[in-house]
């Protein structure tokens, strides 16, 4: 089972120790040290807010990369998706299942930087066998947020 | 022409519901923050409104089964299995009723003769004891106190018992304290029934919102006194969705009892209501096959709502009891020399917030008021807050 203390900030990393330690009835410092173990140990890798770039004035692009790899004897795509991951412009990188191997994110500036990633980095390095970029158009939903809020259902203020 | 007196008398004995004279006054203000609703702050999952719109997309507009769906009754037969251990047969034993209320209502009106008595523990559910009067009964409260956690003390039941005792209603977690009851007590109540030959109602409807020791982020075991020995027979098991799966518009409750008595209740429905709306009964077939998930997370949250609201009472000295269940707390504010009436309003009047006196739930409640943390936490907090500055002015 997921750590309470995690999947609450999961849902809401700005909870301070004290709030934490409020909703789940357990001491503050206890929250504290729990915390400071899972970033340790990478349980927590980081932090960050989920933001609507368009509301943000952030008019960079973002796209979904499928990659296709030659597999290496002992390592599997373990090697040359660690190598892919550290470019900066590269935001998520996922092994998948199915059509082709990896899955990644990536963000520039403007399509020819994305473009240029593709041709110039990614598609040069050596087990890519294969590319195919999709830029993406509109945000609805993002990381369990909803980019378009709808009104909120009135309830009655009092009922029994 | 005087219209009173066309008003039934057994009804003119019923008094005004003492929610409606608060639910005005918070209707006439801006930005109340309310701790006085008795429902879920989550619209229902999504997965369960998509099951419903899709039944109107077929065409599904029609009258079901005065019983409810089939479908309907094999999902609750199955749940009810196992939540509560107890087997209810889909053919005659499931009753399917627009909403708890409407079970609660068809139980009292299947079965008792006027001038039985029904006894009840209070502070409750507002319809118990109007529900009785209006099946002509003759409801007797026994009052459950905050040195007990407000559970139903089995040596209280006794004393309430006489010839005349038909029915005994019981509600655990319960609406307005929380309270759960300890499976000791249940098992002596139980004994109670079977001894003295009564009809027990168990209204159940807080069941999958129980919180473990302490923290909450597991469930309590929940027990069903139908399902302890030699009580099935005797008990009118009334469930449904609004709370745990958040569907109270969707008005869709059950009654599950011994053929003989859901027969009885359903001549009643029958001709009262014909069946449920054939929406709603989608929705739930929905909500039973793969709730699960989206319940146990609004239990969570309650859980950790619970906590928080627990411990700004610890902080700001208002005693109150950690209540397992439901999504109410209880506080007791004797200490202020107000009734529990003058309190909310004073409370409303200065500080905004909308919390319901204790005496709506019947005498027993006087001297406490029910604050729902079914509320965003953030303002949960804010009321909070304004509750340590009106206490903090009235000592």
């Amino acid at each position: 089972m997921i750590d309470p203390i995690i999947k609450q900030l999961q849902k809401n990393s700005k909870l301070s120790t004290s709030e934490l330690a409020d909703l789940l009835a357990r001491d503050e410092k206890e929250i504290a040290e729990q915390i400071a173990t899972f970033e340790k140990e990478g349980a927590i890798l980081g932090y960050q807010a989920v933001v609507d770039p368009e509301k943000a004035g952030d008019s960079g692009v973002t796209a979904l990369i499928e990659v296709k790899l030659t597999p290496e004897r002992g390592g599997g795509f373990d090697r040359l998706a660690s190598r892919i991951s550290k470019f900066d412009s590269v935001t998520s990188c996922y092994l998948m299942s199915g059509g082709y191997d990896l899955a990644v994110v990536v963000t520039g500036g403007n399509l020819r930087d994305v473009a240029s990633f593709v041709t110039e980095k990614l598609s040069t390095i050596e087990g890519v066998i294969s590319t195919a970029t999709h830029f993406q158009l509109k945000i609805y939903k993002q990381s369990g947020f909803f980019a378009q809020t709808e009104s909120e259902p009135t309830r009655l203020a009092v009922a029994p | 022409m005087n219209l009173d007196n066309f008003i039934a008398e057994h009804l003119r004995q019923i008094p005004r519901s003492g929610i409606r004279d608060f639910f005005e006054l918070v209707q006439g203000r801006d930005d109340v923050i309310s701790l006085g609703v008795g429902e879920p702050d989550y619209s229902t999952p999504w997965h369960i409104r998509e099951a419903a719109i899709y039944s109107l997309e077929k065409g599904e507009t029609s009258y079901t089964s005065n019983f409810g769906l089939m479908s309907l009754r094999r999902e609750i037969s199955d749940y009810v299995e196992d939540k509560f251990e107890v087997r209810y047969s889909p053919d005659d034993e499931i009753l399917v009723t627009v909403g708890v209320s409407e079970a609660l209502d068809l139980a009292f009106r299947a079965l008792l003769n006027p001038g039985d008595e029904v006894i009840f523990h209070q502070p409750c559910y507002v319809s118990y004891h109007p529900g009785i009067v209006m099946a002509r009964g003759v409801g007797l409260a026994i009052e459950t106190k905050a040195e007990d956690k407000f559970a139903l003390m089995a040596s209280d039941v006794e004393k309430h018992i006489t010839d005349k005792t038909k029915i005994l209603v019981i509600n655990f977690p319960t609406n307005p304290t929380g309270a759960v009851e300890p499976v000791e007590e249940l098992e002596k109540i139980a004994a109670l029934a079977i001894k003295h030959d009564l009809i027990v109602i168990s209204d159940e409807i807080y069941s999958e919102l129980t919180y473990g020791e302490d923290e909450g982020m597991k469930a309590a075991e929940h027990v069903s006194i139908a399902s302890l020995p030699g009580m099935k027979e005797r008990t009118i098991l009334l469930h449904g969705f609004s709370k745990a799966f958040a569907m109270t518009g969707f008005r869709l409750g059950y009654a599950c009892a011994p053929p003989i008595l859901t027969e009885a209740m359903m001549k009643i429905h029958q001709y009262a209501m014909l069946c449920a709306p054939i929406t709603s009964q989608a929705a739930a077939v929905e909500a039973l096959q793969n709730g699960a998930g989206p319940v146990e997370e609004m239990r969570q949250s309650y859980a950790t709502r619970r906590n928080l609201m627990r411990k700004r009472f610890e902080q700001i000295g208002v005693p109150c009891f950690s209540p397992g269940g439901a999504f109410y707390m209880f506080p007791d504010v004797r200490e202020f020399g107000l009734s529990s009436s003058e309190f909310a309003f004073k409370f409303l009047e200065e500080e905004n917030v909308a919390a319901v006196p204790g005496s709506a739930f019947g005498e027993a409640g006087e001297g406490f008021v029910r604050c729902c943390y079914a509320t965003a936490k953030d303002k949960l907090e804010i009321a909070m807050e304004r509750m340590g500055n009106f206490v903090e002015r009235l000592r």
